[in-house]
């Protein structure tokens, strides 16, 4: 069945909701308004104010909710309607969900899901096209996924609902008119995927950056992975790609400095280094607040072009 | 201070060496000026240095083979004082109680060679000594692929004998099928041919050359040399390079021109502003370009900037030539035998001498269309002679 990647994160949300009475969702404008993405259209007339929630403008107060519902043996999904709006909900997700199973001694879990966008691409200027996954990915107690094809854009809220710790599921609104087909009813949290197979270099990469480094991979003979697990990482599946082309390339949406892909660089480096035939290398967002201008945010997000050309440099 | 690196004299070319040195420390040199000889597997070329200055320091030693963009020399540039001249001089009036330190030579400091993890690994296993490899990875380093081929024949040859006769044919060839397998694994090549009816062209020619003593005549080749630069004018998009994924155009129209060496091989010098030259003063640089190249002394500014190569194989008798890019240019243009043909113009058939032009293009840089429009340009402006 074809799709967009809006209709498959509708179908995974409208199955869960189905699924398990435990089930709500809460967020700004998920009920009444449908969504700012439209992801949550029609769910209040369908599942009703009980477990359709709009909430207030406090990402700190409706997300400390959600944990106490989970905690109290509910199933929350939390909408935290972008990355950029997380900010201000961080002492919960951090010093809170992530904490409380080792603060309590192993008493509680706190079964939630929080799902937010992310990222740039969309001439949202500085403040709302932040890319954090990787600032996310930092912090152990929580698990993090990104949803960059139609089958985990569908799947992996299912995925994350039945784990009983708080997951972040990231969602791109950059790719949520991309079209494909729905092959798989439920999806993994635990695994990285080789999405291209190829000889010649490994490209790493997550996310809306997906799409851009299977167009570059056409160029340069690339293996393709897409790590969909960011929290905790699928080291082996890099891994092994790497020990067979001997280069690599990152690719990352967010800042380079302290970035996702400085981690995925250094684990290779570390179990993979005699296998390298070349230094690895990263394209990540310009280290600038993201531009306005289109073609100024363009130039300072990673493009097919940049990853041909970091791979040419390799060899 | 102005560091002179070995320039890449050609996509083919990854190392050369220093035959001699034409400058000595202290003299001074002027931009454009010859100031080594450089063995590549093709030719000893005449390097140029790009700045005035004077020689400070003469790095590399006559025989040594070095790879493209090690510091050669340093020179102090024009209006910067000498480093002899900054360091503070003794006063001979007064002489100084501790004697003058000599002042250091400046020893690069032992570098290792780069080398990447892998390759040394299997070198170690291997038992390479992995100084003496040549690397081909990025930035001359030393790559898995290279060790491996280090230890292909029985043992790693040790210094690199004076490439003569065979030896120097056979790293031409090696040289010719590196260039020609990049651009045939990177360049996405599309091909356009298009028969042109040359009989104005060698009127004109013959025209012009009546009044010619025999050793001044202009021949075709020129011509049409002058021809595809004047139409090129109109196809920036045909005249450039290639590079870090993206178009960038020549700064003016150097034809680089395909010659036949007579022990094998060919080199592709160019000849600089094709467009804006006389036919007369093209025919001297063709037939002193093929002169010199034969003879293996060219300069490494002719070797280094073609922005698009036509080659000419009208002689041995082939009908149409479809040519492999020279990377990083984006088109080469072809020309076959001139032959008469039946001929069809205006509504009559006629004997007519014509030629297959072709066109090979990198489909990243340009479109087949645009190739088409070019060809085309290219069979009117030899219908108009009379301008080149």
């Amino acid at each position: 069945m074809t799709v967009t990647y809006r209709d498959a994160l509708r179908m995974g949300l409208y199955e869960a909701l189905e699924r398990d009475e435990r089930v709500f969702l809460m967020g700004e404008d998920v009920g009444r308004y449908g969504g700012t993405y439209a992801v949550s259209k029609g769910m209040l007339e369908k599942f009703g104010p009980e477990r359709v929630r709009d909430a207030p403008l406090s990402e700190l107060a409706f997300v400390g909710a959600g944990i106490g519902a989970a905690l109290g043996g509910m199933r929350p999904i939390v909408e935290v309607m972008t990355v950029n709006f997380s900010l201000l909900a961080l002492d919960q997700i951090v010093n809170t969900a992530a904490m409380l199973r080792h603060m309590s001694g192993g008493q509680f879990a706190v079964p939630l899901v929080i799902r937010m966008s992310t990222g740039a691409g969309r001439q949202l200027a500085a403040q709302h096209s932040h890319s954090f996954e990787g600032w996310y990915a930092h912090i152990p107690g929580i698990k993090i996924v990104a949803a960059a094809t139609i089958d985990d854009a569908h799947g992996m809220l299912g995925a994350a609902l039945r784990d009983s710790n708080p997951v972040i599921v990231f969602e791109y609104p950059a790719l949520f008119e991309a079209k494909g087909d729905l092959t798989q009813s439920t999806v993994d949290i635990a695994s990285a995927s080789v999405r291209r197979s190829g000889s010649r270099v490994t490209l790493i990469t997550y996310g809306s950056c997906l799409p851009k480094t299977l167009a570059a991979a056409e160029e340069v003979d690339g293996e393709v992975i897409d790590l969909r697990v960011l929290r905790p990482l699928d080291t082996e599946t890099i891994l092994n790609s790497v020990r067979r082309t001997r280069h690599a390339v990152v690719v990352d949406e967010g800042w380079r400095s302290g970035s996702l892909a400085a981690e995925v660089m250094a684990r290779i480096m570390e179990q993979a280094f005699y296998d390298l035939d070349a230094p690895v290398a990263r394209v990540c967002r310009e280290e600038v607040p993201i531009p306005y201008p289109r073609h100024l945010e363009e130039a300072a997000l990673p493009q097919p072009e940049k990853i041909i050309s970091a791979v040419k440099s390799l060899f | 201070m102005i560091e002179f690196k070995l320039p890449s004299l050609g996509a083919d070319m990854d190392q050369g060496k220093l035959l001699e040195w034409k400058v000595k420390t202290g003299e001074a040199v002027k931009r454009g000026q010859v100031i080594a000889v450089v063995d590549t597997s093709k030719a000893a070329v005449d390097v140029e240095v790009w700045h005035d200055g004077v020689i400070e320091e003469l790095i590399t030693k006559p025989g040594e083979t070095i790879p493209v963009g090690t510091v050669m020399a340093r020179l102090s540039g024009a209006g910067e004082p000498a480093v002899a001249a900054r360091a503070p001089a003794p006063k001979p009036s007064a002489p100084s109680p501790k004697p003058a330190a000599a002042p250091a030579p400046s020893v690069p400091p032992a570098l290792r060679k780069p080398a990447s993890p892998a390759a040394r690994k299997r070198a170690h296993e291997l038992d390479v000594d992995i100084e003496k490899v040549t690397g081909t990875g990025p930035h001359g380093a030393v790559t898995l692929e290279d060790v491996e081929k280090a230890v292909k024949p029985a043992a790693p040859a040790p210094a690199p004998a004076p490439a003569a006769g065979a030896d120097r044919l056979a790293e031409m060839r090696k040289a010719i099928g590196a260039a020609m397998s990049r651009s045939k694994r990177e360049i996405p090549h599309y091909y356009l041919a298009e028969t042109i009816p040359m009989h104005r062209a060698l009127e004109r020619l013959s025209r012009a050359n009546e009044s010619r003593p025999v050793t001044e005549r202009v021949l075709m080749g020129a011509l049409q040399l002058k021809a595809v630069a004047l139409t090129l004018r109109q196809f920036p998009e045909l005249n450039g390079f290639w590079r870090d994924g993206a178009f960038h155009p020549g700064h003016g129209i150097h034809v680089g021109v395909a010659i036949s060496l007579r022990q094998g091989g060919l080199v592709a010098p160019a000849i600089h502003d094709v467009d804006q030259r006389s036919l007369e003063e093209l025919m001297r640089a063709l037939a002193d370009l093929v002169k010199r190249a034969r003879a293996g002394s060219l300069r490494s500014s002719e070797m280094s900037d073609p922005t698009i190569t036509v080659t000419n194989l009208g002689e041995q008798g082939v009908e149409a030539v479809y040519g492999v890019i020279y990377p990083p240019q984006v088109a080469l243009v072809g020309f076959g035998r001139i032959a008469e043909r039946a001929w069809a113009e205006d509504g009559a058939l006629r004997a007519a001498p014509v030629v297959t032009a072709t066109l090979s293009g990198d489909h990243r840089a340009s479109d087949g269309h645009r190739g088409a429009r070019f060809l085309a340009a290219l069979r009117e402006q030899l219908q108009r002679p009379e301008e080149l």
